[in-house]
Parts: structure tokens; C-alpha cells; sequence
């Protein structure tokens, strides 16, 4: 099952509002898909809404994000698509409070509370695994409550060595342990399984959906791998030149296989990424003359 | 020598029981290799030895032969004898105390001044803008050539030779803390500051063990020039100190002790290299450059 929301972003952002947000829900609803999990939930953890309302950045002249207006669900999946450069890392970049927005507003709460985890493993190449892990935990247990992590990724046995005798897959596991040991509400990846092999991906993206069951976060996961996204993501959204283009709720039940009905959301949404360079050579001069292909129609921007 | 005798008859042994005459045949010639190999290995490590030890044997031939006078080179043995002397009379090592007393003090404040100048600017614009030009320029004058002026303003005693050290020190410390702390990896400082780790705790956690490995370069730099100052400083003027037994005993036409004042500065040089090195292994055993 599947549903497809148009956004209409060339309407004014202040009036638009995303089709796929629940009507204020008294509750926050859980995403469908987590209910085919029965997995055991940290009492501590949980999600956190983000809310996004004509959100834009500009570094310059140049403006990478204009008008976004986003909400996602305590405890949601999302997954954040888009070719590169088009502005996806920064609009992850400002929910971390890495950069501050250049217009809009931005409700996504505590910065303590959100945890970012960058393309790179971005370990402190100076400290042991265990102390990596620990990074920025205060009190006595902070060790212990690293070694938990570490357990977690399956990684408790490597506590005590240096990062440099670790495979990229491992130092994104630590990476990952890090971002969880602080039980954050809403965990930012970025790419943060581009540079891994195709078998260690799919071991990492298993991990980090079970993680996610069990701890009940807001993910917001930025990637170019569209079967990756379709394979984690409640719902799936492309960026285009700076602006959202295409929300896709995807309900395929957990633990998803690679089945027919995978591969086809898959091939849409891949033809829909690759179609928008093709099309903007025409659309500009005579948008009402050209008749607009049907399939493009329902995604249109 | 005494590997191979031991080794020859033990081989057919260990070999033959089990594949009989033939094998034993075949082991014979791997047992001389085995030697071979043993012998290369401890070859390599005596051939760097192998010269200077050539030039002590030459050195005390023509030394006894009466080739080399005295006055120029006594032999080495006349070498050893003054330094055992020295060392029994009680001179060398009050002189050696004093020395590198001077020189670790000396070390102490112009390495620490050069630490904490080099953090500070390393790490705050303002402070890089203020002093970073002004020590830029200082850093071209050579220590030595102040001389005249620290005759001049702190006489012949001890601030003089202390100021001279702790001058020549200072510069390499205060440039490699300086560009440690700048190369220290931007990305890091980003994960380490979304990951709430701010002032200090940032300070402690990544910017100095990121900056560890420039700043130990400084520190080798350092202990390097330290010596060469201090016996510069020793000879121009002092009352005691390795330079100044040395300078005495050339008054006194002692070549001998003017020789073992010398190989002292060798050694004092050598150990802190040791030193040095051995805190990098310690600080730096997280790099795989130093991983053994």
C-alpha cells in the first residue's frame, strides 16, 4: 500500500500546508508500518515532532532552500531524497542547529535532545572506541552506558581499541552508538552510509531501523540512495532546487523484503528524481501551452 | 659462532627420525642458511657500529703511535680516563647539575610561554591578529645574535644564559602549537560542539590532542636548540656548568676534559631526543604512525 501527496510549492508557502500531515491528531498517531514490529521500547527514549514553516537558507547569493514547510511526527521515519547539491544536507544541517535559517521558522526541539550523524564516522581518532562513545555523556555510569551502545551495534567487544584499526563499517557503527548512547528524540543522519559497501549498507540499514523500533526516535535520514529510503522510510521526501518537491508515504510493512511492490515505489520514485533535469528546459518558456505528461502531473512542482 | 655448533648436530634429529637418510640429506644445506640468516641479521645491526668504531680504533693507534700529539687529540683512552676522574673527583656531575638545571629551566618558561602564547593565538582571532605579526618578526633574529644586548642588560650571570635558552626555545614551540591548533580537523570541533562539548571540555577532548602531534615536533625542535644555546651561553661566561669546565680546561691546555665536556653535550643531546621520542609513543600511540 502506498499514497502520494502533491505539494503544490509554488503556491504561497505561508498559505500551503502539506497534504500528508494528519489533521491534528490528539495523539500522535505511530506511523502504520511500526505496528508490524512488536519490539521492546526504552522507557526513556521517544520522538519528537519536527515542524518546519517557510524555511529558507541562502550561503550568499546563492539560495539552497526556499519556502520549505514540514511536519514530521514524533517517532516518524523519514527519509530525505534529492541529487546532490540540492540542499537536502543543509535543510539537516539547520534541524541540528549546525547553521542557522536564513527565513522561516524551525521548531524541532532541545539541541540536546537531537543527535547528528554526519556522512563521515567522524570518531576522535585520539580516543578508544569506549571514550568515543562517551563523548560529551556526564556522571559515573557514562562508561558503562557507552559499553550498553557499543552492545548495541554489536560492537562491545572493540571498546578498547583506537578507531584506525576499525573498518568503515565498524567506525559507522560507533558513530551510530555515539548518537545513541544520548537517547536522543530526533536523530539526524546524513549520508551517513554512503561510503560503505553494498553488504555492510544493508547490515547498517537493518541495525539502524531495529535501533529505531526499539528507541521509538524521529529519524530524519538524508540519502541519494532511493532503495534506500524506500527500504527505512515512513515516508519518503525529494528535495528539488532548494524546495520539496514530492512527499511519499510509504507503507510497505516492516521488516520490508525486496519484493515486486518495493522494486515498483523504488522505480517511481527513481524515475520521478531523474525526470526533473529533462523537463526544465521546456516547462520554463510555455508552461500553460505544453500539455504536461500525466505521470509528472501527479507529482508536479 | 656458538649458534651454528650447537645447531648442526640437533638438525638431522629433529628431521631425520621421521623421512630417514634422504631428508637428512636435503636438511644439511637449509642449516647453513639458517645461519646465514641469523648472522645477516646480526651483521645489520652491528654495520652501523662498524665506522665508528674503525675511527676509535684508528684514533687510539695513532694516538699511542705518537702520529697525533696530545695538545691536538689525546687517545681515547686518555679520554676516559679524565672523564672517570672527573666523575670520581665530584666536578663533572655538580657541573652537569648545574647545566642541565640551566637548561630545563630555561626550557620550562620559554616552551611554556611559547605553549600558551601558541594556544592562545591558535585559537582566538583577536589575540592572532594582536601578537601573531610582532612574533613573526622576532622569530627572525637569531637568538645569538642578542648576545651583546643580554650582556648588556642582564650582565654575565645566570638570567643571562636562562633568557638566551628560553628565547630560542620559545619560537619553535609557539609555531608548531600555533598551526597544530589550526589543523586540527574542523570537522571534528563541529561533531565535538553538536555533541554539547564546549570550552574546556572541547579544549581538553579535541583541540589539544589534535594539535598533540605538531606540538611534540616543536618540543623535539626545542630540546635541540636548547643545548645548542645553553653552551654557547656556558662558554661566554660562567662559573660553573659543562661550558665552563670546558672553556677551564682549555686555559689549562686540558684537551682531554675538553673532549669529555663535549661528549657530554652529545650525550645530553641524545637523551632528550629519547625523551622526546618516548613521549611521542606515549601520546600519540593512537596514530598510526607510531603504532609498533
Amino acid at each position: 500500500m502506498m499514497s502520494v501527496t502533491e505539494i503544490d510549492i509554488l503556491a504561497d508557502a505561508q498559505d500551503s500546508q502539506p497534504a500528508a500531515l494528519p489533521a491534528e491528531a490528539d495523539a500522535p498517531l505511530p506511523p502504520l508500518a511500526r505496528r508490524n514490529l512488536a519490539g521492546p521500547r526504552d522507557a526513556a527514549a521517544g520522538g519528537e515532532a519536527v515542524t518546519l514553516a517557510g524555511l529558507g537558507k541562502s550561503f550568499g547569493e546563492r539560495q539552497v532552500l526556499r519556502g520549505v514547510d514540514l511536519r514530521v511526527e514524533a517517532g516518524e521515519f523519514v527519509a530525505v531524497i534529492g541529487r546532490s547539491g540540492c540542499g537536502k544536507s543543509t535543510l539537516l544541517r539547520l534541524l541540528a542547529g549546525l547553521d542557522q535559517p536564513s527565513a522561516g521558522t524551525l521548531a524541532a526541539g532541545e539541541a540536546s535532545a537531537t543527535r547528528f550523524m554526519f556522512q563521515e564516522a567522524r570518531l576522535l581518532p585520539w580516543a578508544k572506541v569506549v571514550d568515543n562513545v562517551a563523548l560529551g555523556l556526564d556522571g559515573e555510569d557514562a562508561r558503562e552506558r557507552a559499553l550498553r551502545a557499543l552492545a548495541q551495534v554489536g560492537l562491545a567487544d572493540r571498546a578498547g581499541e583506537w578507531p584506525a584499526r576499525l573498518s568503515g563499517g565498524q567506525r559507522q557503527r560507533v558513530a551510530l552508538a555515539r548518537a545513541l548512547v544520548h537517547a536522543p528524540k530526533l536523530l539526524l543522519l546524513d549520508e551517513p552510509l554512503g561510503a560503505l559497501d553494498a553488504l555492510t549498507r544493508i547490515d547498517m540499514q537493518r541495525l539502524i531501523e531495529s535501533l529505531w523500533t526499539r528507541h521509538g526516535f524521529t529519524a530524519l535520514l538524508v540519502t541519494h540512495d532511493v532503495a534506500e529510503a524506500v527500504a527505512l522510510a515512513d515516508r519518503v521526501l525529494l528535495i528539488e532546487d532548494g524546495r520539496l518537491a514530492l512527499d511519499l508515504r510509504i507503507d510497505l510493512p516492516r521488516p520490508r523484503r525486496r519484493d515486486a511492490a518495493f522494486a515498483a515505489l523504488e522505480q517511481r520514485l527513481l524515475d520521478r528524481v531523474l525526470s526533473a533535469p529533462d523537463r526544465e528546459p521546456e516547462t520554463p518558456p510555455d508552461h500553460a501551452a505544453v500539455p504536461v505528461p500525466a505521470p509528472m502531473l501527479r507529482w508536479a512542482v | 659462532m656458538g649458534a651454528a655448533v650447537i645447531e648442526a648436530p640437533r638438525a638431522p634429529g629433529r628431521v631425520g627420525a621421521a623421512i630417514g637418510d634422504s631428508a637428512g640429506g636435503r636438511a644439511a644445506p637449509r642449516q647453513p642458511q639458517a645461519w646465514r640468516a641469523a648472522s645477516a641479521a646480526a651483521l645489520r645491526r652491528l654495520l652501523p657500529w662498524l665506522v665508528p668504531l674503525a675511527v676509535l680504533a684508528l684514533w687510539q693507534l695513532s694516538a699511542q703511535a705518537g702520529w697525533l700529539s696530545t695538545r691536538v687529540l689525546p687517545a681515547p683512552s686518555a679520554v676516559a680516563r679524565a672523564a672517570w676522574e672527573l666523575a670520581l673527583s665530584g666536578e663533572l656531575w655538580r657541573h652537569l647539575v648545574v647545566s642541565t638545571g640551566r637548561a630545563f629551566l630555561g626550557f620550562a618558561i620559554g616552551g611554556g610561554l611559547g605553549l600558551l602564547l601558541g594556544l592562545l593565538t591558535g585559537s582566538q582571532r583577536w589575540a592572532e591578529t594582536a601578537l601573531d605579526t610582532t612574533l613573526q618578526m622576532l622569530r627572525n633574529i637569531p637568538p645569538l645574535a642578542l648576545i651583546p644586548l643580554v650582556i648588556l642588560w642582564f650582565g654575565i650571570d645566570e638570567t643571562a644564559k636562562l633568557f638566551l635558552v628560553a628565547l630560542g626555545v620559545f619560537f619553535p614551540v609557539y609555531l608548531n602549537t600555533f598551526h597544530g591548533i589550526r589543523g586540527v580537523d574542523r570537522d571534528l570541533i563541529e561533531m565535538a560542539r553538536s555533541y554539547g562539548l564546549r570550552g574546556g571540555a572541547l579544549y581538553r577532548r579535541v583541540i589539544l590532542p589534535g594539535a598533540t602531534a605538531s606540538i611534540l615536533v616543536g618540543l623535539r625542535f626545542s630540546l635541540g636548540l636548547m643545548w645548542v644555546l645553553l653552551i654557547v651561553a656556558e662558554t661566554i661566561s660562567a662559573q660553573s656548568g659543562i661550558g665552563y669546565m670546558t672553556m677551564n680546561a682549555r686555559e689549562f691546555l686540558q684537551t682531554d676534559v675538553v673532549l669529555v665536556g663535549i661528549l657530554i653535550y652529545a650525550l645530553l643531546g641524545k637523551l632528550a631526543d629519547v625523551a622526546a621520542q618516548a613521549l611521542e609513543r606515549a601520546w600519540l600511540r593512537w596514530h598510526p604512525g607510531y603504532q609498533t
